[in-house]
């Protein structure tokens, strides 16, 4: 299917850039914003720094009261969220279109005048409420502490993407008012945003509201680019965690090539036939014959700087890690040397196609139309990329896949256990 | 920019909600099928759906419903479980079987293009499951070792731990949707075929489907594909309503040393969907846990810090079901957000809600209806709600008026009925040590204390 969302850009003189889109389907309007800052921009001791931002966000500007920001939307009947990535920062409000003005100018407000509103009692009112977030997510969830050990395993010291976005106590802690100024003045800056607008809008009424709201936001110095090499791993890294859990779980993450690059969408296709769905290799031998799994998951987690290839396998109360890890290998040999079927390919291609329309249902929220013409924006330079996007999986062949998980999946990988405390016999054979 | 200068912008009045046009057609066969057209994508939602539930569970059988809707895709008359996973994943769709506590759904989300192969699976699955023994057994010990799982996880362990006090041990809701390991290791699969016989008939069922559909052009293929199912009167399926036990401990804290949060747990029974009371309801518990600057929120949120967010609900299932409010908080904090929940929940039928809250939380949900109606699957789930608890034709169109007659007065009659503060049950998974001195000190009810896992 030839999809396209057609859109409007331009650029203000203080370098916001500008996405316009007409989708009349329901009486909403989502006005969505994504700063181009993430944690790999976060200084040494300060992990955690971009996302602790991102809730002072939610906290009132020059002219929004401390607690007006939400109050005021949702008395207008709008919802409104905000995440933090390596990557990038996104907020969005999905408001009844009538309404849209509220949220360009909170936007606006909080783009050009946020620090008059940052108070030492706003900072810790906050950095508590992230610390619960870190004690709910993380240390009190089964399995919770796995993500930030992946992370160290796979990245050498100074990497971008070493560190978790929820970053550590130690450093939220330390976290202070000259940090927030700082990053505010480095980073949340008109050039360094993407905003779009979406939805039951007219585009010439709307560019003159975003020209007069934002437009006299002052433009932010130049941004400090991040790089970093490839990061690849010279051997098999292996791990073994107690926690206190009652199931064993497999992690296996390899390095791969960054979000829309070459091998990209090879490797979704190969997540989907490995572990996607119950007709998936993995589900098919672990989970339904050999009922030694009770969930698998795959997937090629798409990022700027590098990806990661990713499988989670869940076991059975006595499952030995070294039967899940020898079922991935097999797997994955297999597709190295013999591809995939085409009946794979086509399941693969189908479920993701169905996966991208769907997503074009919801014009706001996270993941909806406006969030994806901005991710387009970021990371292919350029929003209206559904289309082109969709095309890749219809241009991957069996043979392809094939080929790009021999040479990214027969590579080093770190490989985790996690065992149930007292259980580190199920690790057994899983060297460390 | 200069601080506190500029105000919000005036807003236009508000655009008016369009709601999706709905049909209905009662087929040959005796089912109901209600169809909402929409064209903007080529996407298609459609929901078959059983009325009955795991409210029909007497706790002997727990997870017989939960089990029973797995069973509906492992096996049928034309696929075995593989071929039909293998079927429909290469349609690009997704066939998910799960029962609530008041239906069982079989739902389909499918691109338009290839609607028809996936009707077929779906009818399939709806009509001729087969039940294989060793599919059963899978399914069964599968849920077993998820519920082993579940006991390491605090959130999960509170919820049931706070069902099974506020409900006891002869009420449905007492026992988990999914069952437990005792009741579903005496469940054998000729009780789960024989529960779903029972209930499987056009007349204890309905088909909703929303989206790029010909209405006209699909009710003769539904009529093919549900031809000779029976009409059956619907098998009697609840389990009798044991009254709710209440005269549980007031206070539970379930010991998990060295916790660095306790999630809690905080409610009583509450009104069946149908209530006279919904409205209000809805409206004042919006203003109490139901939005990001609620009551609960705001306090224990923005104002103290003790938690990543509050929030509370009425779970409305057409026999009752619970008033909860949910959070996890520092554990140092355990005590206070107790006393602060109690307070809170307690004062909604004390003292009126102000004007400018009741404003604000009725202007919430108003304008915020067309959210609601954005998708095909919100649609199909809208649509089914009407139909399951039988809110009647005209339901949503007359909404907004319900919410907006909501007034203070009512709010907190409604809610002196059923936020009684002193029937809450108060359950708490924590570090025991560090939390039960001060809960015993609030005063609130005597304190259990019990082992985890």
């Amino acid at each position: 299917m030839g999809i396209t969302l057609p859109c409007e850009r331009f650029i203000l003189d203080n370098g916001l850039r500008v996405i316009l889109h007409e989708d009349p389907r329901a009486p909403l309007v989502a006005v969505n914003l994504w700063y181009h800052v993430g944690s790999k921009d976060e200084v040494p001791g300060r992990t955690g720094f971009a996302h602790l931002f991102e809730h002072l966000m939610f906290e009132g500007s020059a002219n929004v009261p401390a607690g007006s920001f939400d109050a005021l939307l949702e008395e207008a009947g709008a919802t409104n969220n905000g995440s933090t990535a390596a990557d990038r920062t996104n907020y969005w409000e999905l408001l009844p279109a009538h309404a849209l003005d509220l949220a360009l100018w909170l936007e606006a407000d909080r783009m050009g005048g946020l620090m008059p509103a940052i108070t030492p009692e706003r900072l810790d009112a906050q950095r508590d409420v992230v610390m619960n977030e870190r004690r709910q997510q993380y240390e009190n969830r089964p399995y919770g502490l796995v993500s930030e050990t992946l992370l160290a395993a796979l990245y050498a010291d100074g990497h971008p993407y070493r560190s978790p976005v929820i970053g550590s106590m130690a450093d939220l802690a330390a976290a202070n008012l000259d940090d927030v100024r700082h990053f505010c003045t480095t980073y949340y800056s008109p050039g360094n945003a993407s905003l779009v607008v979406a939805g039951d809008i007219d585009a010439g009424r709307v560019r003159a509201a975003v020209e007069r709201y934002f437009g006299g936001v002052a433009a932010g110095p130049p941004v400090p680019p991040v790089s970093a090499a490839p990061a690849s791993l010279d051997a098999d890294r292996r791990i073994v965690m107690e926690d206190d859990v009652s199931l064993p779980r497999l992690y296996m993450t390899w390095h791969s090539p960054p979000y829309l690059a070459a091998g990209d969408a090879e490797l979704d296709i190969a997540a989907d036939v490995l572990a996607h769905g119950r007709a998936s290799r993995l589900f098919r031998s672990l989970v339904y014959e050999r009922q030694v799994g009770l969930s698998v998951a795959a997937c090629q987690d798409g990022a700027l700087l590098g990806s990661t290839f990713d499988i989670t396998i869940t076991g059975r109360p006595d499952t030995r890690l070294a039967d899940l890890e020898a079922a991935v290998r097999d797997a994955i040999h297999d597709i190295a040397g013999n591809g995939i079927s085409d009946r794979e390919l086509e399941r693969a291609r189908n479920g993701i196609e169905t996966a991208v329309i769907d997503s074009l249902q919801s014009v706001g929220g996270f993941g909806g139309r406006a969030d994806r013409l901005n991710m387009y924006q970021f990371y292919a330079g350029s929003p209206d990329c559904v289309g082109a996007d969709l095309a890749r999986y219809d241009d991957a062949t069996a043979e392809a896949v094939g080929k790009v998980v021999h040479d990214w999946l027969l590579a080093p990988a770190v490989v985790l256990g996690v065992v149930p405390r007292g259980r580190t016999d199920l690790a057994d054979g899983h060297p460390r | 920019m200069r601080a506190g200068t500029a105000a919000p912008p005036r807003l236009p009045p508000p655009v008016p909600v369009r709601l999706p046009a709905v049909r209905s057609h009662r087929l040959g066969c005796g089912l109901q099928v209600v169809v909402a057209e929409r064209h903007d994508l080529p996407v298609v939602d459609a929901r078959l759906v059983f009325r009955s539930g795991a409210a029909g569970d007497p706790p002997a059988v727990a997870g017989r419903a939960f089990i029973a809707a797995r069973m509906l895709d492992q096996g049928t008359a034309a696929f075995t479980a593989t071929r039909l996973a293998d079927e429909i994943e290469t349609l690009g769709a997704s066939l998910e079987t799960h029962a609530g506590w008041d239906s069982t759904v079989v739902a389909l989300h499918v691109l338009a293009p290839r609607l028809d192969a996936a009707l077929r699976i779906l009818a399939e699955v709806g009509l001729r499951p087969t039940f294989p023994d060793d599919e059963f057994e899978r399914q069964r010990s599968e849920r077993i070792s998820a519920i082993t799982h579940e006991r390491h996880d605090p959130a999960t362990l509170a919820g049931k731990t706070f069902a099974a006090a506020v409900y006891g041990p002869r009420h449905p809701f007492g026992a988990p949707l999914g069952g437990t390991t005792e009741s579903l290791s005496s469940l054998g699969v000729a009780d789960v075929q024989q529960y779903h016989r029972q209930r499987a008939a056009a007349g204890n069922a309905f088909l909703v489907i929303a989206g790029d559909v010909d209405g006209d052009a699909l009710v003769p293929a539904l009529e093919d594909l549900f031809d000779g199912w029976g009409e059956m009167p619907p098998g009697d399926a609840s389990a009798g309503q044991a009254d709710a036990n209440g005269g549980g401990p007031a206070v539970i804290v379930v010991d998990r040393p060295g916790a660095p949060q306790s999630e809690l747990r905080i409610g009583l029974p509450g009104p069946p969907r149908r209530t006279d009371d919904y409205f209000p309801l809805l409206v004042g518990n919006t203003i109490l846990g139901g939005a990001f600057t609620s009551r609960l929120n705001i306090l224990l949120r923005e104002e103290k810090g003790y938690t990543y967010g509050a929030g509370t609900r009425f779970a409305f299932r057409s026999g009752g079901g619970p008033f909860l409010a949910s959070t996890a908080v520092f554990t140092g904090a355990t005590a206070d957000a107790v006393h602060d929940i109690v307070r809170e929940v307690g004062r909604m039928g004390r003292e009126a809600v102000s004007l400018e809250e009741l404003d604000r939380a009725r202007r919430y949900l108003t304008l915020g209806l067309p959210q609601h109606f954005e998708t095909t699957g919100d649609v199909a789930e809208r649509l089914g709600e009407v139909e399951l608890f039988g809110l009647g034709a005209g339901y949503h169109e007359g909404w907004v008026a319900q919410v907006e007659a909501v007034t203070a007065e009512s709010v907190a009659d409604a809610s002196a009925r059923w936020l009684r503060p002193d029937a809450l049950t108060v359950v708490v998974v924590g570090d025991a040590e560090v939390v039960v001195g001060d809960l015993e000190r609030l005063g609130t009810g005597e304190v259990h204390v019990r082992a985890s896992g």
